[in-house]
């Protein structure tokens, strides 16, 4: 109780912590913010990779830590609508109200791709607002990094430059890595694969990559063995050469179709955190490009 | 206007002659130009359109007492709809809900529920801030309020087709009156949340009073975080009202009705925690309540009337598959201590003549459900209870429920 008390007077006492306090939605984003604000931001990330972006609470903790962020990053696009609005609202926070400067949407940066043209929900658990795992094409990343450090500068003006820098110093390393990514997936280019959920769409346009199916029969609903089944009879004309999920999705349905079908079933961390190689953004794409390529060989 | 100097500029960089960076450059050009397309749609009067939600549910039970007789013996009736569903086919309330930014300082959200009697209820209509900071956010309206744990939690959201009897005995199923909350989230790592209500105090425990200020105040405190993978919440809240001529029907040891009536101070006190994790869910929540004043029986008796009541229940929900939960609640009240002055001074009636109140009787419950929730929006629900409320008689209930939700995609509360 004591040891409360004292925590509560000295968080109250001292808000001036000098670094810019950034509350990420998901490790990606808290990964860029890292990139950008080095040890002038301290970054709190509100989901790992190995839960399902589609099925975050607004659990206690998320309340406590909006309350004191200067800037929420998220990705938008309805992404985080189960459960942010209630974070904001309930933190208690104005600075990081839809339409502040404390609140950056990371889709606002980039085009959205596969905007439904009809909006029903017969048709699964569809974003109305296109696409919304952004983060999967890195030049959507280097849009993003560009908006996001532009942000910081302007929500905490004295280190301004110094995330001016690091932005700049970041998008160079960035454009060089995309650049040898881009050559070391050449193999990719048509390698047809079956997803689990729409979450690679931005990967697999990037790589120039096929996709030939999705194992879950309309977004958001598992896959059942009818529908595997149905996947596997359309695959016999279509062949797909791997199925690929995301670290966070049941590795069983990929499981049985990669048996049947007799391709391999291929785990890629789809965010920061997703494999022990995925340490940062770039061991992101490192890790990711590694796994399809030993799977494509 | 934008659209078309964003085409011209995508034009002219196309036909420009190649370099190496021209793609690049075309596609950051179409980048921009579908951006300002998507803006443009989105804009005009329909985006202002506030989210709107409809919620669907009907039931089909099958009970082995008559709902109609249904009271929680032991406890003053608290003359809310307590009871279980009726036998057969039956809709329960749908819900309509509609909710927004207001503008940069406020949020308001209306849920309004229409009844099976066809009958329209206002569940909420509250505005909430946006804009204090430090903290600090008001809520004024009528709303949900924020003592104890499953109380601000919307019916079609509940693990369990009814509300825990602790609920339904000491507030009537929920409590949400009309009035002003204040909450506090302390800048802590973990959750510690202080909040306060001022209602008039317009159902159960109090009695709507006819008068200036507020009729019912309350007090909440939340504490909350991670702990291994899963997040819990802890809580304390306290509810003071006084009613007045709180009546209700009861019948005599020689069957004949009877009007009793209860006037003084009732305070409340409901201690509550819930832990989870991805496919666990335990939650629980003790109330104790001490209610102190007069008694009239008939009209014609009055004297004082004492009661320290308490009830709690402990609940497991257990997701197996996906889409498929299991689970667990058991409820039970304690009659506790009463001492009625018209019994203890000889007035006249004796115990035996205030079955509700003086039935030393411990209401017990114990419920299991399973559903099936194929996706989010929807919800299957299959529950079985065996109901000890009534003194001396047990009900068991088998409950199909349906939960659909159409529109917005709300966001849930914890």
């Amino acid at each position: 109780m004591k040891s409360l008390f004292t925590s509560v007077l000295l968080a109250i006492s001292c808000p001036c912590a000098a670094a810019l306090n950034i509350f990420a939605c998901t490790p990606e984003w808290g990964a860029l913010a890292k990139e950008l604000g080095g040890d002038r931001v301290t970054v709190y990330t509100a989901t790992t990779a190995l839960q399902d972006p589609h099925r975050i609470e607004a659990r206690p903790s998320l309340i406590a830590r909006a309350r004191n962020a200067d800037l929420v990053v998220c990705t938008g696009a309805e992404l985080e609508v189960g459960w942010l609005p209630l974070v904001q609202t309930q933190s208690g926070n104005a600075r990081i109200q839809a339409g502040r400067l404390g609140y950056f949407e990371a889709a606002d940066f980039v085009a959205l791709i596969e905007k439904p043209a009809r909006l029903d929900r017969s048709l699964g658990d569809i974003h109305a607002a296109g696409n919304p795992h952004i983060h999967l094409d890195p030049r959507n990343v280097a849009e993003v990094a560009a908006g996001l450090g532009e942000r910081m500068a302007a929500l905490d003006s004295p280190n301004g430059k110094f995330f001016e820098e690091r932005t700049g110093a970041f998008l160079l390393r960035w454009r060089q890595a995309v650049e040898r990514w881009e050559k070391e997936a050449a193999p990719l280019k048509g390698f047809p694969i079956v997803v689990h959920h729409r979450t690679l769409s931005y990967l697999v346009a990037w790589l120039g990559m096929q996709e030939v199916g999705a194992l879950e029969p309309k977004p958001g609903l598992p896959p059942s063995t009818a529908s595997l089944t149905e996947l596997l009879a359309r695959l016999k004309q279509t062949p797909a050469k791997a199925v690929v999920r995301a670290a966070y999705e049941d590795p069983r349905p990929s499981a049985w179709l990669a048996e049947r079908a007799g391709i391999p079933p291929v785990m890629l961390p789809y965010t920061v955190g997703g494999t022990d190689a995925a340490k940062d953004l770039f061991g992101l794409y490192d890790d990711t490009l590694a796994r399809l390529l030993a799977a494509a060989r | 206007m934008f659209r078309s100097m964003g085409c011209a500029m995508a034009l002219a960089v196309a036909t420009a002659p190649a370099y190496a960076q021209q793609s690049d450059e075309v596609r950051k050009l179409q980048q921009r130009v579908d951006r300002l397309e998507a803006q443009s749609q989105s804009r005009g009067q329909s985006a202002f359109n506030p989210e709107i939600s409809l919620i669907l549910q009907g039931t089909a039970a099958s009970l082995k007492q008559d709902p109609e007789t249904y009271q929680i013996t032991g406890l003053a009736p608290s003359g809310g709809e307590v009871g279980p569903p009726r036998r057969g086919f039956s809709l329960a309330e749908s819900e309509l809900v509609v909710a927004g930014n207001v503008d940069p300082y406020f949020r308001g959200q209306l849920v309004a529920a229409f009844t099976p009697e066809d009958e329209v209820e206002v569940e909420e209509a509250f505005f909430q801030t946006l804009a204090l900071g430090r903290g600090f956010t008001l809520k004024g309206g009528r709303f949900l309020s924020g003592i104890g744990y499953q109380n601000e939690i919307h019916q079609h959201a509940w693990d369990f087709q009814d509300a825990p009897l602790a609920y339904k005995a000491f507030l009537g199923g929920r409590l949400n009156d009309d009035g002003v909350q204040a909450r506090w989230v302390a800048p802590t790592d973990f959750l510690l949340e202080l909040g306060a209500e001022a209602g008039r105090g317009r159902s159960f425990p109090a009695t709507d009073p006819n008068k200036n200020g507020a009729g019912a105040w309350s007090a909440f405190a939340h504490v909350g975080g991670d702990l291994a993978g899963s997040a819990w919440r802890a809580g304390l809240s306290y509810l003071r009202v006084k009613p007045s001529d709180r009546a209700f029907e009861d019948t005599d040891s020689l069957g004949a009705p009877t009007t009793q009536s209860f006037t003084g101070e009732s305070k409340l006190w409901i201690a509550d925690f819930v832990v989870k994790s991805r496919e666990l869910k335990l939650q629980g929540e003790y109330f104790r309540r001490r209610e102190e004043g007069d008694l009239t029986f008939n009209d014609t008796f009055t004297d004082s009337y004492n009661s320290t009541q308490s009830g709690w229940y402990a609940q497991a929900v257990y997701r197996f598959r996906p889409q498929w939960r299991v689970g667990y609640r058991y409820d039970r009240l304690d009659h506790g201590e009463v001492s009625n002055g018209i019994v203890d001074n000889g007035l006249g009636p004796t115990a035996a003549d205030f079955p509700l109140l003086m039935t030393d009787h411990n209401p017990t419950r114990s419920t299991l459900m399973v559903d099936w929730s194929p996706t989010e929006f929807s919800r299957l629900r299959l529950q079985f209870a065996q109901d000890k409320s009534r003194a001396g008689v047990t009900d068991d209930q088998v409950v199909l429920q349906y939960v659909l939700s159409l529109g917005a995609h709300g966001a849930h509360k914890f």
